[in-house]
């Protein structure tokens, strides 16, 4: 297939899997309403500090928790998804490599968190009265979509190992509050113990983060920006080679379609 | 040319089980089949559940690999070279699953040209095509999540053919569906037959595989134990006579006397919800209605009746019955 076949068929199955998603009007409402308890309790907790900066760091760590969430829970279950609707042996059995089709569904479902990014963002600023103003409001954009990219992957990664390893979807959901810690999140990484901080530079979404807190305090990015890259391109080819590896371990026991 | 060789594949698995202490039982799903299909057949896979008729399918389509043997599809060899094989073939397997319900069959269909590398320009006229055929015209911008199951089956079958593969894989595909739907599946199947589709079926129904394929293996235990012509399966059983009664309660006594009868070759019991129907399959001129009469002295007998045999009773001859 050319690469502009691929691009297409990224696209086409990105976007009929993000309508899929929002046929279900509960789904979708929660998508936007449960992040709003997790940013209330957040910026609760750093309001008490009375620190203005504190709290506009607790919104954009609260913005980007609720994708994270969304991504992690989701991601994992997305072969089982597949497995359920007795569509996972079909897009085995079909030419298109799989790699692409199941990137195509977790970009999806990493979509979704957008709307949560957007309702934390925008509950921080009316009911909150956090006003967000970074420094380089376009980098500080870009920073944010490159962290959000990077759950995805990591998603990717997560929903590929399930070929195999049905408990992995177990194991998403055991990842999602860890990866708030040592990712920075909500706090920041230096003020975790020393030895858990080489843990933080290997995800990709510690340096995601740290571009995005770097553009709001107008701070040069770029350097976490590359290791953002450099990171995120590793795991998305570790996840290319496990989908490809799962596959062929799949076809030798037989676990593509028992449910 | 053969489109398809399977040459003395075999297939285990290995399933664990035990609370505690896991033991790893090892099951022969398949063993050492062989068979041909020429282009343009409609080859029949028969056989009871767990017989291996999916496994087969499942190898061929490059679901599974086999533990032993080769086979090739299209000259393409089905451990090695699947992206090939699965370019050129479509797999259609009966049931509810396989579709995305919230979405419409429209948007399934383009889902799947897609993954099927349809090109761009060329989907539009092909689904237009495919739904013409399974004649779901009309009906392709609802819901899946609506459909009738017959419905639903032929918008598989309309799946399966999006990329216009020379060779069709049909796993069960009237499982399910009401006879009317069965019929006009069965239509359908043989429309792609005539267009010059290369078909492996499996199917559990008798009258299907005997209306539509020009040539059947039947499998028990993972085994072929006979392959032929629909015509040359049931030569194998028409010397004899099948006896067919209908009765309530039967006892297990009287089947066992049944079987001791000189002349019967095989007995079969089939439950319905209040009744059972007895099959007993008899030698030539063994004439022996009377004498099963007699057996089933004391049970109610709803009817009883001598007939010629059909595929169903090579069939049932073949995999064992009661």
């Amino acid at each position: 297939m050319s690469a502009g076949r691929l691009l297409r068929l990224v696209a086409v199955s990105w976007y009929l899997h993000l309508k899929m998603l929002h046929r279900s009007m509960f789904d979708s409402v929660m998508q936007v309403v449960w992040p709003l308890f997790f940013a209330t309790t957040a910026l609760l907790v750093y309001r008490a500090t009375g620190d203005r900066d504190a709290l506009s760091y607790a919104a954009t760590g609260a913005a980007v928790v609720t994708v994270w969430s969304a991504v992690s829970s989701n991601a994992s279950g997305i072969l089982q998804r597949e497995r359920a609707f007795g569509t996972l042996e079909l897009l085995v059995a079909a030419p298109a490599p799989f790699s692409l089709s199941i990137m195509s569904i977790v970009l999806a479902v990493t979509t979704t968190g957008g709307y949560a990014v957007a309702a934390t963002l925008l509950w921080s600023r009316f009911v909150f009265g956090v006003h967000l103003a970074p420094a380089w409001p376009l980098p500080f954009a870009l920073a944010l979509v490159a962290t959000v990219f990077s759950f995805g992957v990591l998603g990717f990664l997560l929903a590929v190992a399930a070929v195999r390893y049905r408990a992995v979807f177990a194991l998403g959901g055991a990842l999602e509050l860890p990866l708030w810690l040592a990712c920075g999140f909500l706090v920041p990484v230096a003020l975790l113990p020393s030895w858990l901080r080489p843990l933080s530079w290997l995800l990709p979404p510690t340096w995601g983060m740290q571009a995005v807190r770097a553009a709001a305090a107008g701070q040069s990015l770029w350097a976490d920006l590359g290791l953002w890259a450099g990171s995120t391109a590793a795991y998305a080819a570790a996840a290319v080679w496990v989908a490809a590896t799962v596959l062929r371990s799949a076809r030798r026991h037989a676990t593509l379609s028992l449910t | 040319m053969s489109v398809i060789e399977v040459s003395r594949v075999s297939r285990h698995y290995h399933v664990r089980s035990g609370l505690r202490w896991w033991r790893r039982q090892e099951i022969q799903a398949v063993r050492d089949v062989s068979f041909h299909i020429d282009a343009g057949e409609t080859f029949g896979l028969l056989g009871p559940n767990g017989a291996g008729k999916t496994t087969i399918i499942k190898m061929l389509t490059t679901l599974l690999l086999p533990t032993a043997g080769s086979a090739r599809v299209l000259g393409f060899d089905v451990a090695s070279q699947p992206g090939e094989i699965r370019r050129r073939v479509g797999y259609v397997f009966g049931g509810d699953r396989g579709l995305y319900d919230r979405l419409s069959a429209l948007d399934n269909l383009r889902y799947f040209a897609e993954l099927y590398g349809v090109p761009a320009r060329a989907q539009r006229q092909r689904i237009a095509y495919v739904l013409d055929l399974v004649r779901l015209a009309g009906r392709e911008r609802e819901r899946v999540e609506g459909y009738s199951r017959g419905m639903r089956q032929r918008l598989h079958i309309a799946r399966g053919l999006l990329h216009d593969p020379p060779v069709l894989f049909l796993d069960e595909p009237s499982i399910g569906i009401d006879p009317v739907g069965a019929r006009e599946l069965r239509a359908t199947v043989s429309a792609l037959a005539d267009a010059g589709k290369t078909i492996v079926l499996t199917t559990h129904y008798m009258y299907e595989a005997d209306e539509l394929c020009d040539r059947i293996a039947i499998l028990r235990d993972g085994s072929i134990v006979a392959e032929g012509s629909p015509a040359d399966l049931k030569s194998r059983v028409s010397e004899g006579e099948v006896v067919e009664a209908v009765v309530h309660s039967l006892p297990a006594d009287a089947i066992a006397r049944i079987q001791e009868l000189a002349g019967v070759r095989s007995v079969t019991v089939r439950d319905l919800d209040r009744a059972q129907v007895l099959l007993v399959q008899t030698k030539p001129a063994a004439q022996l209605a009377a004498e099963i009469a007699g057996c089933l002295r004391g049970t109610a007998i709803q009817s009883l009746s001598v007939r010629a045999p059909t595929l169903e009773d090579a069939y049932v001859e073949l995999v064992g019955g009661t």
